[in-house]
């Protein structure tokens, strides 16, 4: 369920803060770090996301992908795809955003201790689920095989290409592209082919998946093929969110508002309604 | 040590495959090894052999003029690499590379082509596994071609 928002003026009205970072992942993807100028921080779940406000300009959805729980600044990874997300991308040191949240669901990053995880992502996908792997690591001891298999378009578009290298010394990581010039020595190949090799025992099992909904579709099929639930098998989703808080009915689902009851689902909750059309 | 056969009875493709068939296979197969960098084949060589990778990873690329070599597709451990052999004109439609250190067993095309003429149970086995796995990688590569990360909107 959603998370009660700062007590300023209801769920609706943005918090102003400040851009105090702002470091360039690829061509198109920007990580921000901002401060509250007033209230304190919020604490985000991981997989939480927030409503983004570029003022006078428009507002959308961004999943956290900073350190989860924490007191700090809100670390959201920004891909500039349209007016909003170029404005925000675009934001100096300095600049003013209004933020609402944080809102939604979270990865059940808990229940996975004591067996394995494997993380899959595709695209921006890996943004929300850096606090999966992040808290992984914080209490890597707490859970067995750990696999992070992520894919993008080209090797220039794969985000925290630093921070997945040190990952490496601590869980497997796997990286695939659509595309590649010769010399890329990652495979070239769609996500899932990533799901047969990678180390994991399918009943210890939770995957956390993010990514375009076909990306996951075939992701998933590939993980149920390998023996994982479908109720281990966590997804978050995407629709069209505009109010975060459950009301204007945007982003449903079937019988779910993703705002409000996701966007992280296990997929043996909306698998019937994945597959219908329009939804 | 393990016997040609013993290895091949474990290959993930022939799961499942009649015993007698693995020994008819085994003697059309041997262990082949290539250092990084070394090329397996090349477009337009003649497809004599079919290859299942035991460790490491094959780049399959083709050259394109003003560009360069360009990678098609990446063919990792556990994965076979190769059906330009069943068909005429029997030639490699891409350049094949070894990333890193690559260990794989080698089937000669010729007489396993014998094999599966002298030996229909033989040859139909062979040709339903070979069109599994065609089919999984034209179904990944329909996948591609929907360039789902270049998507969006606000």
């Amino acid at each position: 369920m959603a998370t009660a928002p700062a007590e300023h003026g209801g769920a609706m009205a943005p918090l102003p803060f400040r851009v105090a970072g702002r470091d360039r992942e690829t061509a198109d993807t920007w990580t921000l770090s901002l401060e509250p100028v007033a209230a304190p921080a919020p604490l985000v779940a991981p997989g939480q996301f927030m409503m983004v406000y570029a003022f006078g300009i428009g507002e959308v959805p961004i999943s956290v992908s900073g350190e989860p729980n924490r007191a700090g600044p809100v670390v959201l990874t920004v891909r500039a795809v349209g007016a909003v997300t170029r404005a925000i991308c675009a934001a100096a040191p300095g600049t003013v955003l209004g933020l609402r949240g944080p809102f939604g669901s979270s990865w059940p990053v808990e229940t996975a201790a004591g067996g394995d995880v494997v993380v899959v992502a595709g695209g921006i996908g890996l943004a929300p689920l850096r606090p999966v792997v992040l808290s992984v690591l914080a209490r890597r001891g707490a859970f067995e095989l750990v696999s992070v298999l992520y894919g993008a378009r080209t090797p220039h578009d794969l985000l925290f290409t630093r921070e997945l290298e040190e990952w490496r010394r601590a869980v497997d990581v796997a990286l695939t592209v659509d595309a590649a010039e010769s010399g890329w020595r990652g495979t070239v190949g769609v996500v899932p082919k990533l799901v047969a090799p990678a180390r994991f025992r399918p009943a210890e099992t939770t995957a956390f998946v993010c990514g375009p909904e076909i990306m996951m579709r075939f992701t998933i099929d590939a993980l149920l093929a390998a023996g994982v639930s479908a109720e281990r098998v966590m997804v978050s989703l995407e629709r069209d969110m505009h109010c975060g808080v459950g009301l204007c009915g945007h982003c449903q689902l079937g019988p779910t508002l993703i705002c409000r009851d996701g966007p992280v689902y296990s997929y043996a909750e909306v698998a019937p309604w994945l597959e219908v059309r329009e939804l | 040590m393990q016997s040609l056969e013993q290895e091949l009875a474990e290959i993930a493709f022939f799961d499942g495959i009649a015993p007698e068939a693995v020994s008819l296979l085994a003697g059309c197969a041997r262990n082949v090894h290539f250092n990084d960098g070394d090329r397996l084949f090349s477009t337009g060589d003649a497809a004599q052999i079919f290859y299942v990778i035991r460790h490491g990873t094959v780049a399959l690329e083709t050259f394109v003029p003003a560009r360069g070599p360009v990678l098609i597709d990446t063919i990792a451990a556990g994965e076979v690499l190769g059906w330009s052999w069943l068909f005429p004109p029997y030639r490699w439609h891409f350049d094949g590379r070894a990333v890193d250190g690559v260990r794989a067993t080698a089937f000669d095309a010729a007489c396993l082509r014998e094999k599966a003429d002298a030996d229909a149970a033989l040859g139909y086995d062979l040709m339903r596994r070979f069109a599994e796995i065609a089919i999984e990688r034209l179904q990944a590569t329909r996948l591609r071609l929907l360039d789902v990360y270049g998507y969006g909107a606000r």
